[in-house]
């Protein structure tokens, strides 16, 4: 199948500095040629690996493209292990696409989502586990998210997966070889060591799922709304969160009335920000509707700020506000601390609470710490294994599942055939995790989301 | 130069009587071929050359499931069984595996009257010295100069192929239990290029059960309640022996240490690789070291001998170290050594030769089965035998083969082991080899396999009605435990807590309190006022699949899964050698192997599962490309 040489735009659509087009394949160099000159005269198929020529893009008919470097990588040693061109022109949407136009009509065909990858896959580049960490890779949104996923392809899981699996497969073996042998008065195995290896195994995974909220806030980013009553400062904190006038702060109360979302990167983590309108009872059917969509936004947040005006008494639609809020994972923000305090703040116990002043940026530093230790992202050290994804997560979560039945079912006096099995499905799920155990699904899920390009 | 004559002309030719050629002389001539079966001595046919038993841990799943397809196996060993038991009770139904010590002369002469009575199948005694091709049939030319000509040939040679026995410095060419070897034949088979190597296996002394002390003996009874193996057998399985239980100790293994360099494998002079999982009293003496003694069961050979087999024990030390070390065990003091302990080694082929049907890849119509594929004992034997009588049947009659599954057999996965992984040793059966054992349980071989019997044609109509009768018997009561409700009373609370588990105070589902692993059908059956009369066997499967329904679910979407990887065919022009993302090892593996399913090339050893991954995204890549 690697017959086949495919190309298409690697870099992201829209206009940017450079855009390039990635021909990978037996023919890519060939093929590059055909749309490209150097204006030195040398033939890209002179050119050693890791060498590139500066000269102009063009059609199949000789026309002129655009200027462009090309840059030529020798099978193995490329991304996907193939031939590789790399053709920059300049940004913008009209010259990458001429180019790839160009290119396919020199004979190259069209890359399917993430078939670079794929294919680096398939010539051994790396492994299943690094390719799925080379998705996180590409969207990762700071800094910590990068480490993560670097840490993932390292196959720093994989190896957490691997002492969790070696005990489950030392108990199954233990468990057969007690049957298998019945003429050899092997020892049963004993309840303790049953026990304690299960135990161990089971605190693993549980310390593994465990990563995976904070990780995914670190990944992904934590969709966070900024909630309160009109005009205790929700806007002037998220444009002080963000650096930015985001949201248009006036001294009247119900200025913002849909939600307004930004992205914000505290320390580590990626926060999806989103300013609501105030909350209160109001007439005005506009405002209402943004009142409601705010109270509605609580519920589908994973972390909430709440704003709340210590300058003035706490008054009922503030605690309808704590109303709101019980239970969730939310930091109390008490704003206006420059000024004299004048709330009663006991209805706020329970929370965790930051005073600030977000006119004057008091106390954001100790917020931005807040949330996140609230995000779980304080407690992330640089080695940590994280479950990067859905996958992962779900996998992790079955093999728990399979493990804590097993201890019961071993606990209730249920034959260890039976056992058997749990632990079977626990190692099963543990092997899919890390990718040692292929099946299809998992093949699929990982290339599928990748992009075009990649 | 001897001069050969035409001996005439069958469809199927079968080499050996042992275990292996017995099943598959009679499937071939009960499916109608024109077959004949040679044995080098007709006085051996069917011998139990090592344990006077049959079946134990996943071997009497084997036999089970061989009854279920028409095997013999089991009828045999019922009708000459001397002691029975069902092994591993305690440790749950997937593991229950039942035993039986056999008359082993009485045996062998009852499988000799087998086969001399089947219908289309001639036993004649005879070594085979050579195996060719002759104008698109197999000619197979006797010592004598006799030349038969079948369409299929099976290969059932067992440790006569080539055989050399080994005690102490002695050694020399011989067959089992004294009978010659085929000497001549390995030479042809080697010329013609099949991939043949050196296993050797071993058996203990037999001892007079006159010099044994057996008052100080453990004494090993037959179950109470015995089963048959067969489905078709109606009479009562009777015990008639006892087998008692001795130990090795401290001087046991001082005499065997200080003689070790005497032991033909030790000093090097056996090349062939022995059985991992059944080894000799030196092995085990020096693998597990620090264990203070060995087990030796005591079984006799038959009710009309005095010989004695000492299970455990066996060795290929020299005749006089053996008798001291027997002598040292307590009861043994006085032992008398009839026939000593012995290694025998013998030529068989790498069994990745062979397809699933047990046909060799390179010469069509040539079968292998038994020994001869690289597996030890006489259940593994029988099954292959069986599977290559029936494939050898219906390539002459123009069927399609019949491969067992890994997920619906015990046969079906020690096939795929052998042809697919391949074995580095004599390959024993074990539960363990099962990913599927809660399904693949002794308890309903008859359900899973029998129907696959009855359309091959080896299970006639009557049986096959009955075992679907009980079927609908076991699935109609399970039905209704399942609807019936206890009422609370006091005598089911003093059950409930007489046999270790909590009272029910407002009453309960009779299948959820059967589910309660202290509680048995059988115990309930007082508070359970509509319950029918039901035979045993049904009884038994309808307590097991109510038990243990979560967990055979959960198998079964194991199964499902597997299912999924080995119905992902694998092109037969697929070129290994250019998907680079496969590790050297597995490319060359796969190349020879040339699995026909992801599912099966998984199981290769030698490719990783990331070999996998690669080779699962490589198929859908090339899906991909035909859209």
């Amino acid at each position: 199948m690697s017959e086949r040489t495919i190309a298409a735009i690697s870099t992201p659509k829209g206009e940017g500095g450079i855009s390039v087009i990635r021909i990978s394949g037996g023919d890519a160099i060939s093929i590059a040629e055909r749309c490209f000159r150097s204006v030195s005269g040398r033939k890209l198929s002179s050119l050693e690996g890791y060498r590139a020529a500066f000269g102009k893009a063009v059609r199949p008919d000789g026309s002129h493209i655009d200027e462009a470097v090309a840059l030529v990588f020798r099978a193995p040693k490329s991304y996907t292990g193939e031939d590789v061109v790399e053709i920059s022109v300049h940004g913008g949407v009209i010259p990458a696409r001429e180019c790839l136009a160009a290119v396919f009509a020199a004979g190259a065909h069209s890359a399917g989502a993430g078939e670079f990858t794929k294919r680096a896959f398939l010539n051994g580049k790396m492994d299943l586990a690094e390719a799925e960490s080379v998705m996180e890779i590409i969207s990762a949104k700071n800094a910590a998210a990068l480490r993560l996923a670097n840490g993932a392809k390292e196959g720093r899981i994989g190896k957490d997966i691997e002492r969790i699996t070696e005990k489950l497969l030392f108990t199954a073996s233990s468990l057969a070889a007690y049957s298998d042998f019945p003429d050899e008065d092997i020892e049963g195995l004993d309840k303790e060591s049953f026990s304690a290896m299960i135990d161990e195994s089971e605190a693993a995974v549980k310390k593994l799922i465990s990563t995976f909220d904070s990780g995914q806030a670190v990944l992904l980013g934590v969709q966070t709304v900024i909630v309160g009553k009109p005009n205790v400062g929700k806007s002037t904190l998220m444009n002080m969160l963000s650096g930015n006038e985001r949201s248009i702060v006036t001294k009247h109360a119900g200025t913002t009335r849909d939600i307004v979302e930004t992205q914000v990167n505290i320390g580590d983590i990626t926060l999806i920000l989103s300013d609501t309108a105030g909350i209160r009872e109001t007439d005005n059917e506009i405002e209402s509707i943004g009142v409601d969509r705010a109270v509605k936004r609580v519920d589908t947040s994973a972390l909430v700020l709440a704003v709340f005006d210590t300058s003035k008494p706490f008054d009922g639609e503030d605690m309808r506000i704590i109303d709101l809020i019980k239970g969730k994972n939310c930091i109390a923000v008490l704003n206006k601390c420059d000024l004299p305090k004048a709330a009663d703040c006991s209805a706020l116990r329970g929370l965790d609470t930051v005073a600030v002043s977000a006119k004057l940026g008091e106390g954001i530093e100790t917020l931005c710490k807040e949330i996140e230790k609230v995000c779980g992202a304080a407690s992330l050290s640089a080695d940590d294994t994280v479950l990067l994804n859905e996958r992962q997560y779900s996998c992790a979560v079955r093999a728990q599942n399979a493990i804590i039945n097993a201890k019961e079912a071993f606990d209730s006096g249920v034959t260890l055939d039976a056992v058997t099995v749990l632990i079977d499905d626990a190692i099963n799920a543990l092997l899919e995790l890390s990718g040692k155990r292929a099946t299809d699904e998992v093949a699929e899920e990982i290339f599928k989301n990748f992009c075009i390009g990649k | 130069m001897i001069k050969k004559y035409d001996a005439g002309e069958y469809d199927v030719a079968v080499i050996g009587g042992g275990h292996a050629g017995i099943e598959a002389a009679l499937s071939a001539a009960r499916l109608d071929c024109k077959t004949v079966m040679f044995t080098i001595s007709l006085d051996w046919v069917g011998n139990m050359p090592c344990n006077p038993s049959i079946g134990g841990t996943a071997k009497g799943h084997l036999v089970r499931e061989l009854d279920a397809l028409g095997g013999e196996m089991g009828k045999a060993a019922d009708a000459n069984t001397l002691q029975s038991r069902m092994l591993n009770r305690g440790k749950g139904p997937a593991v229950y595996s039942l035993r039986a010590q056999i008359d082993r002369r009485a045996y062998s002469g009852y499988m000799k009257n087998v086969v001399e009575k089947q219908k289309g199948l001639d036993v004649k005694q005879a070594e085979i010295v050579s195996l060719e091709k002759e104008g698109g049939l197999w000619a197979l030319t006797t010592r004598l100069g006799a030349c038969f000509k079948a369409k299929c040939v099976i290969i059932a040679t067992g440790t006569f192929l080539g055989g050399r026995v080994y005690i102490g410095e002695v050694n020399y060419e011989s067959g089992p239990d004294g009978n010659f070897p085929a000497t001549k034949l390995s030479q042809c088979l080697k010329q013609m290029g099949l991939p043949l190597r050196r296993f050797k296996t071993g058996t203990p002394a037999r001892v007079a059960r006159d010099s044994i002390d057996f008052s100080v003996l453990e004494v090993q009874e037959g179950d109470e309640i015995t089963e048959p193996f067969s489905y078709q057998t109606k009479k009562p399985i009777e015990n008639k022996v006892v087998c008692h239980i001795g130990y090795t100790n401290e001087k046991t293994k001082e005499i065997i240490l200080k003689n070790l360099d005497r032991s033909p494998l030790y000093a090097g002079v056996i090349e062939g690789v022995g059985p991992r999982y059944c080894p000799s009293i030196e092995d085990k003496i020096v693998r597990f070291a620090d264990k203070k003694r060995h087990q030796m069961f005591i079984e006799p050979c038959g009710e009309n001998t005095d010989e004695m087999y000492l299970q455990g024990m066996s060795s290929s030390l020299p005749e006089e170290v053996q008798l001291a070390f027997y002598r040292t065990m307590k009861g043994l003091e006085n032992v008398k050594v009839m026939r000593n302990a012995y290694a025998i080694e013998y030529d068989c082929v790498d069994p990745t030769a062979l397809y699933p049907t047990l046909e060799l890849k390179s010469f069509p119509g040539l079968f292998g089965a038994g020994q001869f594929n690289g597996s030890s004992g006489y259940e593994e034997a029988a099954a292959q035998g069986l599977v290559a009588g029936i494939n050898a049947a219906r390539k002459v009659k123009d069927k399609s083969p019949v491969i067992l599954s890994r997920t619906g057999s015990y046969i079906g996965t020690l096939i795929d082991d052998l042809v697919t992984k391949g074995c580095m040793d004599p390959y024993r059966m074990m539960t363990s080899r099962s990913e599927y054992r809660l399904l693949l349980r002794q308890d309903n071989a008859d359900e899973r396999l029998m129907p696959t019997g009855h359309e091959i044609g080896l299970i006639d109509d009557e049986t096959y009605a009955e075992m679907i009768r009980d079927v609908k018997l076991k699935e109609k009561e399970i039905a209704r435990v399942k609807s019936v409700f206890l009422p609370p009373s006091e005598a089911l609370g003093e059950l409930l807590q007489s046999l270790g588990t909590v009272p029910t105070d407002t009453g309960a589902n009779l299948a959820d309190l059967i589910k309660r692993p202290q509680i048995s059908y059988k115990d309930l059956a007082p508070f359970d006022k509509t319950r029918p009369v039901l035979s045993d066997r049904v009884c038994e499967k309808v307590e097991i699949e109510i038990k243990y329904e979560g967990y055979i679910d959960r198998q079964l979407k194991q199964v499902e899964e597997m299912k999924r990887l080995e119905s992902k065919k694998i092109p037969e022009d697929i070129d290994y050698g250019s998907i680079h993302g496969l590790r050297l090892e597995a490319r060359e593996k796969l190349g020879k192997i040339r699995p026909d399913s992801v599912g099966r090339a998984g199981r290769i050893s030698g490719v990783s599962p990331a070999d996998i991954a690669v080779l699962l995204v490589y198929l859908s890549g090339i899906k991909g490309e035909d859209k």
